[in-house]
């Protein structure tokens, strides 16, 4: 890549604009050299995928929780881009026991301190993890 | 508490780049291509069984950690490192060693850094970074991605430092303890050279090094019928993330190695490794052209302007040329 094809195409998305990225490439006379760039198309396209896919997801799961199949622990798990092997680890927990939590029934039961520990995790507090969806 | 003396320089990717700051601080003047290629961080993998957020994982590069200790061990600088099992702990350590003037590298995850945008924030906990101070209860923070140095609270630097997962960082840290009167760097460069060969060619696994690029290629070619398009299209994303997105200098490290090899040729004065150097800039564009036809086809996912057998065939192309550039490079009489 010439340094004159180092793409600079914005990124239009989730604050990407801050970053201008370093990147090497060879001037004229075969030299190279690191010159910054804002983006490239390809690369935006990846990663907006990415994104779209996980709020894609994260909407469903919210209908599910409005629903009541699911408790809010599903959602917020998924808004903070978790899967459950690594919520468990953080709560302290089985993955089983954080897959049963899924249950509204189960969750609707769960004691003070379990809550205020996933809500810890997921950076809210106790209210608004029991309130999600109501 | 600050060491006003450290300088920050932007670089493409952090370990190299954390690398090339802290030695820079210690008045070796090496830069990120050097230090990256020093430490063999060129490769390449393909894990179809090893899902990362759904998507199988595939990586341009050695495992994290690597370049940072072989680079420093090739130069014949003596490093300390430390884990800490308390976030108390490893901030007060980090406190003391600062204190002193030294600035410090870390592992964090990209998750827990507020100043990175959200776009990049993502369960990565392979990340480094290099404290050089504190001001009014603020760690001071050189990002080695970033233009410009930033701040952190020192809360959400614990939290970066004592991510779980895999790997889990538990506060690593390290510093620059004591640097040699005379560094070798043509040895250095040699046994990185020599390595990166041997881990590029000789993995019998096809999920390693050089084989891995056929098998990436052959995989490409199932996936209209073995996925849905919406999945195929996140796979194929996926690849391309890892390429091109933040921290590889462009073209899946392809560059970075490039300026490295270029770089090489004019300290040991060598011809050959200059030429090498020109070739793998063309496998880099080649592999660029991959990624965009590959994002041509995640945008119009019916597109049959390159079809996934065509996609394929430019992956295999690069496979080929790569595993006939180290096969030459690895023959170099030295």
């Amino acid at each position: 890549m010439k340094t004159n094809e180092v793409p600079q195409d914005k990124r239009d998305f989730k604050e990407g604009d801050k970053i201008h990225k370093l990147m090497y490439a060879v001037d004229n006379d075969g030299k190279y050299t690191g010159i910054t760039s804002a983006g490239w198309e390809a690369e935006n396209i990846a990663t907006k995928q990415a994104w779209d896919a996980v709020d894609e997801e994260l909407a469903e799961t919210a209908d599910k929780v409005k629903r009541g199949e699911l408790s809010p622990i599903a959602y917020y798990m998924q808004k903070s881009l978790m899967e459950v092997p690594l919520l468990a680890q953080y709560v302290g927990k089985w993955q089983w026991q954080v897959k049963r939590h899924f249950k509204p029934s189960v969750f609707n039961k769960l004691s003070a301190d379990v809550l205020a520990k996933y809500a810890a995790v997921f950076n809210i507090s106790v209210d608004e993890l029991k309130s999600f969806g109501k | 508490m600050s060491t006003s003396l450290y300088k920050h320089y932007q670089h493409a990717h952090c370990e190299s780049g954390v690398t090339a700051n802290l030695l820079r601080h210690e008045g070796i003047h090496i830069s990120e291509p050097m230090a990256f290629g020093i430490g063999a961080g060129i490769f390449f993998a393909h894990l179809p069984f090893v899902k990362v957020s759904g998507t199988p994982g595939t990586t341009f590069r050695t495992w994290p950690g690597a370049i940072f200790k072989r680079t420093t061990q090739r130069l014949g600088i003596e490093m300390h490192t430390e884990r800490f099992r308390s976030p108390e702990r490893a901030n007060q350590a980090l406190d003391n060693v600062i204190a002193t003037g030294k600035p410090v590298g870390m592992l964090s995850s990209v998750y827990y850094l507020p100043y990175l945008p959200e776009a990049f924030r993502f369960h990565f906990n392979a990340h480094n970074l290099v404290v050089y101070g504190k001001e009014n209860g603020q760690y001071l923070v050189s990002d080695p991605i970033l233009e410009d140095v930033a701040t952190i609270a020192p809360e959400d630097l614990a939290k970066a430092r004592f991510a779980k997962g895999t790997p889990e960082p538990r506060g690593f840290m390290y510093y620059v303890k004591s640097v040699p009167q005379h560094i070798d760097y043509t040895k250095a460069i040699q046994a990185g050279i020599k390595q990166t060969c041997f881990f590029m060619l000789s993995p019998p696994l096809p999920w390693f090094g050089n084989k891995a690029v056929f098998l990436l290629a052959k995989q490409i070619k199932k996936y209209p019928q073995k996925l849905t398009p919406r999945k195929a299209s996140l796979y194929l994303g996926n690849v391309v993330r890892m390429q091109e997105e933040i921290g590889t200098g462009g073209a899946g490290f392809r560059f970075l190695y490039a300026a490295f090899l270029q770089e090489a040729g004019q300290m040991l004065e060598r011809d050959d490794l200059q030429e090498f150097s020109a070739e793998l800039t063309k496998i880099g564009d080649d592999w660029r052209n991959f990624a965009y036809h590959a994002a041509r086809l995640m945008k119009d996912r019916k597109s049959d302007l390159v079809s996934f057998d065509q996609l394929s065939d430019l992956l295999r192309v690069c496979g080929e040329k790569e595993r006939d550039l180290f096969g030459r490079m690895q023959k170099i009489k030295w």
